[in-house]
């Protein structure tokens, strides 16, 4: 069978599934981002391939774009989780419970 | 008789789906750099996907900058980070649990849409080629205001991290 618009769309949703996984099932805060990570790959998965079979270029840009903004994202992120862990020595979010540093 | 895209096809969404398990739920190991690695060979299985998308570009983007930049600052940060009592700790049974609830019900739910959603039609019919040329005027004519902010979110974004990174967090 030849591979269609819902096969990718298919592959996109279980990934972000997966992902989501990761984010509740995971309690170190790095994995939980990299799982946040899978769910944006998985998106963009999604705005390709409706891009290809919509013969419309705009997702690809937009997909571009998603990929320069979670790079900043991730730049912010991970600082903040070093600064976190240099006041509290943990990254498990089990151990950060409290608003107060 | 199958064509050998297809099979590819077949083959990139198995191996991206799988990488992708055992990046979140790797059964033998909780070290956050399995996990690490596990993802980027998600990236690299998903970067293929997108060949066969036609959209080589962002194939090419898709390894510098995932698998490339943004995967060897996770790794940066997990070996600055000692991170050795996280395998100790055990998994809260009762999240894992109803995580998996949640999570298989919307996989279902969005499986679900896309068995009965109605095919595109023409679909397939002269589609379009990602090339980065066609990309790169589409992104310097109608997107441009939205390519110069993006640089100034990037600028804003490193000019935060490194006040982030000081020393003293005032």
């Amino acid at each position: 069978m030849q591979p269609g618009l819902p096969h990718y769309l298919a592959v996109s949703a279980l990934l972000f599934s997966l992902g989501l996984l990761g984010v509740i099932a995971r309690r170190s805060l790095l994995v939980m981002y990299m799982s946040l990570e899978l769910m944006l790959n998985a998106a963009n998965l999604a705005l390709v391939a409706f891009s290809r079979f919509n013969q419309n270029l705009n997702g690809q840009v937009m997909v571009f774009f998603i990929i320069t903004v979670a790079a900043a994202e991730v730049a912010v992120g991970l600082a903040l989780i070093v600064a976190l862990f240099r006041k509290r020595q943990t990254s498990h979010v089990e151990d950060l419970a409290s608003l107060k540093l | 008789m199958p064509q050998l895209t297809d099979l590819l096809f077949y083959a990139f969404a198995g191996l991206t789906l799988l990488f992708g398990f055992l990046c979140v739920a790797n059964p033998l190991s909780r070290n956050p750099v399995t996990s690490a690695m596990f993802l980027v060979l998600t990236i690299i299985s998903m970067a293929g996907l997108f060949v066969l998308l036609h959209a080589f570009f962002l194939a090419a983007v898709q390894i510098l900058v995932y698998a490339g930049a943004v995967m060897v600052l996770f790794l940066f940060v997990i070996m600055l980070l000692d991170l050795k009592e996280e395998e100790r700790r055990k998994l809260n049974a009762i999240a894992v649990g109803l995580g998996s609830v949640a999570v298989l019900g919307l996989a279902g739910v969005l499986v679900r849409a896309l068995i009965q959603a109605k095919p595109v039609i023409g679909a397939g019919t002269q589609p379009v080629e990602g090339s980065t040329k066609e990309l790169g005027r589409i992104l310097f004519q109608s997107y441009l205001l939205p390519f110069e902010i993006l640089s100034i979110l990037l600028l804003v974004a490193m000019v935060g991290v490194i006040l982030l990174s000081k020393k003293e967090l005032k």
